[in-house]
C-alpha cells in the first residue's frame, strides 16, 4: 500500500496545480508589442475609463505573431496592439485577424488608412516611425570621420568596420531598410550599395534596435535603425545624432489588429476605438514613446522626428509586406550580400 | 482483496463519479466550482452527469473499462485471468480516453469525415481533475498487470514508476515535440513535401564550409558544434579543477569557492553578456584601459566565438562543478589509501585510481556542458556578433522576419542529432565498467590530497577565473545603482525603487513596484517546480541505474530529449500541443511548471545517475534481503546516500526555472508573467538599470535558496574521518558500520 502513496502523491500534485486562467465578466486579453511603459499606460487608461479588466502580455511583434499563429485554432488573445506593421500584414494575409473598421477611421492620417486598406481592414496604423542613420558623436570626432548624410555614404571606404545594421532575415527593421533602398534606387542599384556596404558592416545584429544601442555605448560608430529608437538613446543621455538620409527614407507603421474569433469581441472593439482616439495617442510621450501618432489631431511628442520635414518615400506596404516578395528579397540578400567574404 | 487494484480503482471511480470532468476556467485553490452549480452545471459536472444530463454519451464506454477492473479486485494476482483483465482495463481505458479526446474537440468533431458518419456532437473542453484521475487509474492498473505478469520481478512500485515516467514523457515531451518536428516536412500551407525538407536540411547556411578557404561565416551547424565541444570540454576541466580545489586542497578559502562557483548558475540570462561587453567591448573598461596604458587599439574581439565561449564557460562551469563535486567526494578513500599503501605516489594514485573512478562524472559533466551550450540562447544573442549558432538561428526563424517554422524545425532536427550523438558517444566512453565506490563496508579513510604537480596548475587556473568572476559580478551589482550603466555613473536608487517599491496604502502595504507581480509568480512557480523536477529526475535515475527492463535504452533516450531541444522549439511546440483539448494548458501556471519539470529533469537525472553508479548494488540487496521492499530501500538506503545529488538537482531546477528564458517567452501569459520575460523586455528597450536591479535581487534570492538547500540536504554522512579531527568520528551513518 505504502508504495502507492508516493505515486498517488505524484499524480495528485500534478493535478493539483492546475491554475486555470482567470475569468471575469468583462475582460480583455491584450497582446502588446511596444515597450512595457506604453503598454501599462494603455491598460491603465482603458480599464479606468471602461471598467473592463485587461490582462496584458508584452512580447515583441515577432514573438506575438508566432504565438497568435500557434494559437490560431483556439485563440487566447483579443487584441494585438502595436509592433511593426509587417507581421500585422502577414497575420491579415494568413487570416489570423478580424476585419473591423473603427468609427474613428476618417480621423487618421492617410498612411494609417492605407495600411488598413492594404489588409482589407484587418489591421490599422496606430503610429509611424521613419528609418534613419544614427552615429555616436564622440566616436566620430575621435576617429575624425565626416558625418554620413546619405544612404550612399555608408558604402564609403572610410567607414570600414564602423557600421552596424540588423540582419534582414531576423529583423523587421532591417527588412524595412532593405525594402526602402530597393524602392529608392531600384533593386539592382540597391543591392550594389548593400554589397559595397558589406565591408563596412562590423556586425549584422539579430535584433532591429541593437545597432543604435551599440552606437550609443560606443561599440560601433554608426547604426541604422528607426529614428524613435535613436531618440530613446538621446533622451537617456547618450551622444547620438540622428541623420535623415538625403535620398529620402522609408518608415514603419506600427499597427493594431483584432484577433480572429476573439473571445471578448465587444471589449476588443472598444479597445480598438479607444486606441485610435487623439487624446489617448497624445499621451504616448508619457511612456517615452517617440513615434508619430496616427490620429491626425493627436499631438506628436516634441522629441519625435517631424515626419513633415523628412523626405518620406511612398512606401508600398502591400507589395513589400507580402510573403512572396519578402522571401524573394531575403533570398537575394542571402545569396548576394550575406554570403560575401569580408 | 488486492490493495493496489482497489486503491487505483477507487481513484478512478472518484474521477468518474465525483470530480468535475472538464478543466475549469478558474484557479484551483479557490474551489469556487463547489458553489458554482456543481454537480449539475455543464462546466463542473463529473463524467456521469455529463453523460446522463449533458448528452456527452461518448464518455459512457469508459465505465466499461473501470468495471472490468472491478471484476478482479478480490482476485489473487496469480490467478490466470487477473493480468489480462487489468491489461484490458488499462490499455482500453487509456486508449479510449485519448481517442475521444483527440476526435471530439472545442468545435465538435475534429475530422469532417467523422461528422459525416455520426452527425454533429457537442463540443468538449480539455481534461479536468476527473479525467486526469481516471487516466492515472487506468495507467496504474495497467502497470499492475505487468507486474502481475512478472515484469521487473513482479515489483509493483517499479512497474508503476516506469509506467508513470513513460506516460509523462510521452505526454509532455514526445507529443509536443513531434507536433513541431512534423512541420519540417510541411511547406507554408501545411502540405507535406519531402523535397523541401531535403532542400532545407542541406542548405549551405547550415553546412557551408567556405569559411575554411575565405573570410566568410561557416554554416551554423559547424559553428554550434565547435562551440559546444569547446565549452563542454572546457567547462568539464574547469569544473573538475574547482571540485578538486574544494575537496582536496587544504585551503582556507575552499568554502568561498563553493559559493562563488554557483554564482553564474543563478544569474539571469543576458546579465553576464552585458557585463562582459561593458568590460571587454570596444568601449569597455578593460579595453579602454589597455588602449590608454599599452596602446592596444580597441577592437571588437569579444563579439563572436571568443565572447560566447567565455560567457558560456562562466555560465556552465558551475553545472559541471555541481555534477563533479558529488563524484569527487564519492570516490572511496580506502581505494586511494590502498594505492598509497602499495607505494604509489600521489600522482600515480590520482591518475590510476581517483581519476578513472571519476569517469562517469566527467562524461556526464561534458554532456551537460555540450548540451547547455547547444541550447543556450542568451549569450550568443548578446555576444554572437556574426557568429551564428543553431539556437539563435532557430529563435529568429520563428520570431524573425522570415516566420519560417519549417526551417526552425529543420534546424532543431540538426541540433537534436548533435546532442543525441554526444549522448551516445558519452555512453560508449563510460562503458559498462563498474564505478562502485560506496559499498557499505567500513570506509573510514581520508581523501588523498592532490599531487603537487596538479595543485599548482589547478590553482593557476582557478584563482584568476575566480577573480574575473568577482569583477564581473561587482560590475553587475554596480550597474543597478547608477543612472545609466556605461554612461552616467552617478549613484541612484531609482531602479530599485521602480522595481521594488512598497508603499503603505489604505489597506496596509501596497506592492507598487513594477517587478513585484512577476517576481512572486516566478518564485512560486519555481518553488513548486523544483521538488517535482527533482523527484521525477531521481526516480528516473533510479529506474535507469538499478532496474533492468525491456526498452531501457529507448527510455533513457526519451528522457534526454526535452533537455536537448532548444527552448524556443519547446515553447512553440507547447503552444501547438496544449492550446487545444484534450490537454489544454496555455495561459496557465501549470504549463510553466510542466515545461520546467521536463526541461530540467535531465539534470537531476544525470546527477542521480552519476551518484548512483557509485553505490554498490549490494546495499540494495542487503536491504531487500532484510525484508524491505524496493520503495523502503529507495527511501532508507539510496536517498540518504544521494543527498549531494538531491541538493544539486533541487538547487538546479529551482534556479533554472527562475533563469530560463527562451521557452518561457512563449508560455508566459498576463496572469503568469515570469521575471526573465520582464527583464528581456527591459533589455530590448535599452533600460539596463532596471533589468540589472531586478537581476541582482533575483541573484540574492537564489543565493539564499541555495544556501538553505546546502544547509539542509547536501551533506551525506559517509562515515569518513574529518581531516582535522584527532579521534575517529562516531559513525552515525545508516549504511557504513565502521
Amino acid at each position: 500500500m505504502k508504495k502507492n502513496k508516493l505515486l498517488l502523491l505524484g499524480a495528485l500534485s500534478l493535478a493539483a496545480v492546475n491554475f486555470g486562467p482567470a475569468n471575469a465578466a468583462d475582460k480583455l486579453t491584450l497582446y502588446c508589442s511596444p515597450q512595457i511603459e506604453w503598454c501599462n499606460l494603455m491598460v491603465e487608461a482603458f480599464s479606468k475609463e471602461t471598467g473592463i479588466d485587461v490582462a496584458m502580455t508584452r512580447k515583441s511583434s515577432g514573438e506575438t505573431f508566432a504565438q497568435i499563429k500557434a494559437e490560431a485554432r483556439n485563440p487566447k488573445g483579443d487584441v494585438w496592439w502595436g509592433g511593426t506593421g509587417d507581421p500585422h500584414l502577414q497575420a491579415a494575409e494568413e487570416g489570423l485577424t478580424e476585419e473591423y473598421t473603427s468609427p474613428l477611421f476618417d480621423d487618421l492620417h492617410p498612411w494609417a488608412q492605407s495600411q488598413a486598406q492594404s489588409a482589407n481592414n484587418k489591421t490599422v496604423g496606430i503610429y509611424a516611425g521613419a528609418l534613419g542613420i544614427g552615429y555616436n558623436t564622440e566616436l566620430l570626432a575621435e576617429k575624425g570621420l565626416p558625418a554620413p548624410e546619405c544612404w550612399a555614404d555608408l558604402a564609403k571606404p572610410e567607414y570600414k568596420g564602423e557600421v552596424q545594421i540588423a540582419n534582414p532575415n531576423s529583423s523587421g527593421t532591417s527588412y524595412t531598410t532593405l525594402a526602402t533602398l530597393v524602392q529608392i534606387m531600384g533593386e539592382e542599384e540597391a543591392f550594389e550599395l548593400m554589397k559595397a556596404m558589406h565591408k563596412n558592416v562590423n556586425q549584422y545584429t539579430k535584433s532591429g534596435s541593437a545597432p543604435i544601442k551599440a552606437a550609443a555605448r560606443g561599440e560601433t560608430t554608426i547604426g541604422i535603425t528607426f529614428m524613435h529608437d535613436m531618440v530613446t538613446q538621446i533622451v537617456s543621455g547618450f551622444p547620438v545624432e540622428i541623420v535623415a538620409p538625403c535620398e529620402g527614407t522609408g518608415y514603419e507603421i506600427g499597427s493594431m489588429s483584432i484577433i480572429k474569433n476573439a473571445r471578448n469581441m465587444e471589449s476588443a472593439k472598444a479597445f480598438y476605438d479607444f486606441a485610435l482616439r487623439a487624446d489617448i495617442q497624445t499621451r504616448a510621450r508619457e511612456a517615452k514613446a517617440y513615434q508619430v501618432p496616427s490620429n491626425a489631431s493627436a499631438q506628436p511628442p516634441d522629441e519625435a522626428p517631424d515626419l513633415e520635414k523628412l523626405t518620406l518615400i511612398d512606401y508600398d506596404f502591400a507589395k513589400y509586406g507580402s510573403s512572396a516578395e519578402r522571401k524573394r528579397l531575403l533570398k537575394r540578400w542571402d545569396d548576394e550580400v550575406g554570403a560575401l567574404p569580408r | 482483496m488486492n490493495r493496489v487494484v482497489s486503491l487505483w480503482l477507487a481513484v478512478g471511480l472518484i474521477g468518474f463519479f465525483v470530480l468535475p470532468w472538464y478543466a475549469l476556467e478558474d484557479a484551483f485553490w479557490s474551489f469556487g466550482w463547489l458553489l458554482d452549480g456543481y454537480p449539475l452545471d455543464r462546466d463542473t459536472a463529473p463524467a456521469i452527469i455529463q453523460i446522463a444530463v449533458h448528452g456527452k454519451v461518448w464518455l459512457a464506454p469508459l465505465l466499461v473499462f473501470v468495471l472490468a477492473a472491478l471484476l478482479v479486485v478480490r482476485t489473487d494476482p496469480s490467478a490466470r485471468y487477473f493480468a489480462p483483465t487489468l491489461t484490458f482495463a488499462g490499455v482500453g481505458g487509456l486508449g479510449y480516453l485519448f481517442l475521444q479526446g483527440f476526435t471530439i474537440g472545442i468545435g465538435g468533431w475534429e475530422f469532417a469525415s467523422l461528422e459525416a458518419l455520426f452527425g454533429p456532437v457537442e463540443r468538449q473542453f480539455g481534461m479536468g481533475y476527473g479525467a486526469v484521475l481516471l487516466a492515472a487509474s487506468f495507467l496504474f492498473l495497467l502497470t499492475s498487470s505487468f507486474a502481475a505478469r512478472g515484469s521487473v520481478s513482479g515489483d509493483v512500485f517499479v512497474a508503476g514508476s516506469i509506467g508513470l515516467v513513460i506516460a509523462l514523457i510521452a505526454a509532455f515531451v514526445f507529443f509536443p515535440v513531434s507536433r513541431i518536428l512534423i512541420s519540417a516536412f510541411q511547406d507554408n500551407d501545411g502540405v507535406y513535401t519531402f523535397t523541401l525538407f531535403v532542400e532545407k536540411i542541406t542548405d549551405a547556411k547550415i553546412w557551408g564550409l567556405r569559411c575554411l578557404a575565405e573570410n566568410v561565416s561557416c554554416g551554423v551547424a559547424w559553428n554550434s558544434l565547435i562551440l559546444a565541444v569547446s565549452v563542454g570540454f572546457g567547462s568539464t576541466v574547469l569544473g573538475l579543477a574547482f571540485a578538486l580545489v574544494t575537496t582536496r586542497v587544504r585551503l582556507r578559502m575552499g568554502r568561498a569557492f563553493r559559493v562563488l562557483t554557483v554564482l553564474p548558475i543563478i544569474t539571469p540570462p543576458f546579465v553576464i553578456g552585458l557585463a562582459m561587453i561593458l568590460l571587454f567591448g570596444r568601449a569597455g573598461v578593460v579595453t579602454q584601459f589597455m588602449d590608454w596604458a599599452f596602446d592596444i587599439p580597441p577592437t571588437r574581439w569579444i563579439y563572436g566565438f571568443t565572447g560566447i565561449w567565455l560567457a558560456q564557460m562562466l555560465a556552465f562551469t558551475p553545472i559541471a562543478f555541481l555534477v563533479l563535486i558529488g563524484v569527487v567526494e564519492g570516490v572511496s578513500p580506502s581505494m586511494e589509501e590502498a594505492a598509497q599503501t602499495l607505494r604509489a605516489d600521489a600522482w600515480t594514485t590520482f591518475s590510476t585510481v581517483s581519476f578513472p573512478l571519476m569517469r562517469p562524472g566527467l562524461a556526464n559533466a561534458f554532456l551537460l556542458g555540450f548540451i547547455e551550450s547547444m541550447a543556450d540562447f542568451g549569450n550568443p544573442f548578446v555576444l554572437g556578433g556574426n557568429y551564428g549558432v543553431l539556437s539563435t538561428e532557430i529563435f529568429f526563424a520563428i520570431v524573425g522576419a522570415q516566420n519560417d517554422q519549417g526551417r526552425a524545425a529543420v534546424l532543431a532536427i540538426v541540433l537534436l542529432t548533435f546532442t543525441l550523438t554526444a549522448f551516445y558517444v558519452q555512453r560508449r566512453w563510460v562503458g559498462k565498467k563498474s564505478y562502485v565506490t560506496v559499498t557499505g563496508k567500513g570506509d573510514a579513510g581520508l581523501h588523498a590530497t592532490l599531487p603537487r604537480r596538479l595543485t599548482w596548475p589547478i590553482l593557476a587556473v582557478v584563482i584568476p577565473w575566480t577573480l574575473m568572476m568577482l569583477v564581473i559580478y561587482c560590475m553587475v551589482m554596480f550597474g543597478g545603482f547608477v543612472e545609466t550603466w556605461g554612461r552616467d555613473h552617478s549613484f541612484t536608487l531609482r531602479h530599485y525603487a521602480d522595481a521594488f517599491s512598497v508603499t503603505t496604502g489604505e489597506f496596509g502595504l501596497v506592492w507598487s513596484g513594477a517587478a513585484w507581480n512577476s517576481f512572486w509568480t516566478t518564485i512560486t512557480i519555481s518553488a513548486i517546480a523544483a521538488p517535482l523536477t527533482t523527484g521525477l529526475g531521481l526516480l528516473t535515475a533510479y529506474l535507469l541505474v538499478r532496474q533492468r527492463f525491456a526498452g531501457r535504452e529507448a527510455f533513457e533516450f526519451g528522457t534526454m530529449l526535452s533537455f536537448a531541444i532548444p527552448g524556443t522549439v519547446i515553447g512553440v511546440s507547447y503552444i501547438l500541443a496544449f492550446n487545444v483539448p484534450p490537454i489544454e494548458l496555455t495561459a496557465t501556471g501549470m504549463i510553466l511548471i510542466i515545461c520546467f519539470m521536463f526541461r530540467n529533469m535531465p539534470v537531476g537525472l544525470r546527477a542521480g545517475v552519476a551518484a548512483m553508479s557509485q553505490l554498490d548494488r549490494n546495499l540494495d540487496e542487503a536491504s531487500l534481503t532484510l525484508g524491505a521492499n524496493s520503495f523502503v530501500t529507495v527511501r532508507k538506503v539510496i536517498l540518504p546516500l544521494l543527498r549531494p545529488a538531491i541538493a544539486a538537482a533541487l538547487v538546479f531546477s529551482f534556479v533554472r526555472a527562475i533563469t530560463s528564458i527562451s521557452a518561457v517567452i512563449f508560455l508566459v501569459s498576463a496572469d503568469y508573467h515570469m521575471a526573465t520575460a520582464y527583464i528581456i523586455g527591459r533589455v530590448e528597450n535599452g533600460d539596463y538599470g532596471l533589468a540589472i536591479a531586478y537581476s541582482s535581487v533575483l541573484i540574492l534570492v537564489m543565493l539564499a535558496a541555495v544556501s538553505l538547500v546546502q544547509l539542509f540536504v547536501s551533506q551525506r554522512k559517509l562515515g569518513r574521518r574529518a581531516a582535522s579531527e584527532r579521534q575517529p568520528v562516531v559513525d552515525r551513518s545508516e549504511v557504513a558500520p565502521a
